[in-house]
């Protein structure tokens, strides 16, 4: 194991995939020749030429649509929104398109494509640029979503991804791009399946269930509970929004007895609402109390710092869920 | 592969004919509430279709709107197959899961059916894309109607392949209606082929009830494409007979301008030109017809008797299982 970024992460993905099959090509806005804009296709031009690294004009709906196009006929193409706030521009590809194809075709055209790019709340974004999309996509039948927290997710997910004969979104953490973590080494064919959650840490009093962004933050909030609380968190990181590992939900809820899901998208038909409904649904005569889910507030983003800071889901507002779900 | 002046013309025509009779049992067969949703019909196109067919070879990428049943038809997919798909069977080109809008015959190279207007014309940037990515000499062609071309999905896909130079047609067949809005109440040029100019693209303008100028044309562009892949744009004027769909009367057209164009049928245009160069009799033409019709009849009788797709496979089409080897 070596410790590296989450972006190296995703470039060693992009590279031993692209290196593995010829029929695996990158295509996005200033992949190639700017090495993206947050770098994660940093050298993919020099390495793999201008045939498979491939720069497009801001034409978000045409160059998802080439995709899908190609897909249709064998290719299978990595698809890069420069952020998922874009992805929007694209929707009809992405939601009416791709994984459309496989039904509407009588199973005869799969889509073995990825969209991948960074999402979720950033810094000071404002509202047009800060979407955490994974609950609007989530609703959507024929995509599977994941959702990676760490750099060994990260690898591991987009290289499964990349495999996939189904379209998968691969919902990149834009804030933990820098982070670090202990990864396999390079010659290790790292493979994390979709659809399978991960205990981050392991507690007995309650569950919080978190993804992407806000796997960190409950790590964090679990850490501060055990000091001052006594209060022992287990954390869960879903990995994956769609499919999703309600077993593993399950047998988490089923010990703790208690649960705070705590999500970056709205709360209004967001991701906890989904799990929420699960939980009370298979095991309700588990719970020892109501289910708390701790999401941004239900408005647009706002830009001032202070402001967005009330808007987002934090280790604080996390704490004292927990607080009061271990009534506490 | 018989280069398109050598494809027999009769057979282009026993096509033409087949997807009218076709179309009109259909038609029927929606009055009739054996067909649900929406069922736009190809009638008074066909030789659009047809010709650009016999203009390609079969292993070129074909893909198209929601006006679809004569793509399929003239790409070799059997009636059979296109009136069960309409009736919803399991037997249907899409097994019942896709219906009218929604024709899809991967055996035949016909990639779609699609029926949000201007959304599949990037999936066929994509799809010429991937014949360049692999060498390959195959043409895309892509059909789309007038309505589409104030589409962002087709400037898109127009600007994308005039930077890649990808080998790809685009077929603009203007019927002169999008839906129930004319040309001149929807776009700003008068000439549709002058959007080509702004993407680099070269544009042609072609009679779309004279098969033989949509074939000779198309080939020469086609031909083009395949020796130095590049996009080409082609507007061919045509005209559909019937509604934009089975519940549109049509009252926002002249009845003058209907018999105008019904007057040039290509049907009739193309069995003319063959009778008066004696290859074909009028009992050869009745007798294809008889067949034609024969073929959309028992297609009817196919499709009744199709089974429904099960209830027990509806989870079966989300997902496809497996992953790159």
């Amino acid at each position: 194991m070596r410790e590296i970024t989450y972006r190296q992460a995703l470039n060693e993905a992009l590279a031993e995939e692209l290196a593995r099959d010829p029929n695996v090509f990158l295509m996005g806005e200033e992949v190639a020749e700017y090495n993206g804009a947050y770098k994660v296709s940093q050298g993919l031009l020099e390495r793999f030429g201008p045939k498979r690294i491939i720069d497009t004009p801001i034409s978000e709906n045409g160059f998802a649509g080439m995709g899908v196009g190609a897909a249709m006929v064998g290719l299978r193409p990595i698809i890069e929104f420069m952020t998922f706030s874009f992805s929007f521009v694209a929707f009809d590809q992405v939601v009416n398109n791709a994984p459309n194809m496989l039904t509407m075709s009588g199973g005869q055209f799969n889509i073995p494509i990825t969209f991948r790019g960074p999402n979720g709340p950033a810094h000071q974004l404002g509202a047009t640029h800060s979407h955490a999309t994974e609950c609007l996509y989530a609703n959507v039948p024929g995509l599977k979503i994941c959702t990676p927290a760490t750099p060994r997710d990260a690898k591991g997910l987009l290289k499964t991804a990349i495999r996939d004969n189904n379209p998968v979104l691969v919902l990149e953490a834009e804030l933990l791009y820098s982070s670090k973590g202990m990864v396999e080494p390079e010659d290790f064919e790292l493979l994390i399946p979709l659809g399978q959650a991960e205990l981050k840490r392991e507690g007995s009093d309650v569950t919080i269930i978190c993804y992407a962004q806000t796997v960190p933050m409950a790590l964090a909030a679990a850490a501060i509970l055990e000091n001052d609380e006594e209060i022992s968190a287990e954390v869960l990181d879903l990995r994956s929004i769609k499919p999703l590992d309600l077993e593993a939900i399950l047998k988490s809820v089923s010990k703790t007895h208690r649960v705070v899901i705590v999500e970056q998208d709205r709360p209004f038909c967001g991701v906890g609402a989904e799990v929420c409904y699960r939980i009370q649904k298979e095991i309700f005569d588990a719970l020892d109390a109501p289910i708390m889910r701790v999401a941004q507030e239900d408005v647009p983003m706002p830009y001032n710092e202070r402001l967005e800071k009330a808007v987002l889901p934090s280790a604080e507002k996390l704490i004292a869920a927990v607080k009061k779900v271990c009534y506490t | 592969m018989q280069p398109p002046e050598q494809r027999d013309e009769v057979e282009m025509l026993s096509l033409m004919l087949l997807i009218r009779r076709f179309e009109e049992r259909a038609s029927q067969q929606y009055q009739a509430q054996k067909i649900g949703g929406f069922c736009h019909l190809y009638i008074g196109q066909e030789a659009v279709v047809v010709g650009a067919v016999a203009a390609a070879r079969p292993d070129d990428y074909l893909i198209t709107a929601y006006r679809d049943h004569g793509h399929s038809l003239a790409r070799g997919t059997s009636a059979n197959a296109c009136m069960a798909e309409l009736f919803g069977k399991a037997t249907g080109c899409s097994r019942g899961l896709g219906g009218s809008m929604h024709f899809f015959d991967k055996e035949h190279h016909m990639y779609g059916g699609h029926a949000i207007v201007g959304a599949h014309v990037p999936l066929a940037a994509g799809m010429a894309f991937a014949s360049r990515y692999r060498d390959e000499d195959r043409v895309t062609l892509c059909f789309f109607g007038d309505g589409a071309i104030n589409q962002g999905a087709v400037h898109e896909a127009m600007n994308l392949a005039g930077l890649y130079k990808l080998p790809l047609v685009f077929i603009c067949e203007n019927n002169l209606f999008a839906m129930g809005t004319s040309v001149e109440r929807s776009t700003s040029l008068k000439e549709l082929v002058e959007r080509a100019e702004g993407y680099n693209i070269p544009g042609t303008v072609i009679d779309g009830m004279n098969f033989r100028e949509v074939r000779d044309k198309l080939a020469e562009i086609i031909d083009s494409i395949r020796q130095d892949p590049h996009p080409a744009f082609a507007e061919i004027r045509t005209y559909r007979y019937r509604g934009h769909s089975m519940s549109d009367p049509a009252s926002y057209r002249t009845k003058e301008q209907l018999e105008k164009f019904r007057g040039d049928d290509p049907i009739t245009r193309l069995r003319a030109q063959l009778t008066r160069e004696e290859k074909l009799t009028n009992e050869q033409f009745d007798t294809i017809d008889k067949k034609a019709k024969e073929t959309a009849l028992a297609s009817v009788k196919f499709a009744e008797e199709s089974a429904e797709p099960p209830v027990e496979k509806l989870y079966d089409y989300t997902y496809v299982n497996g992953s790159a080897s």
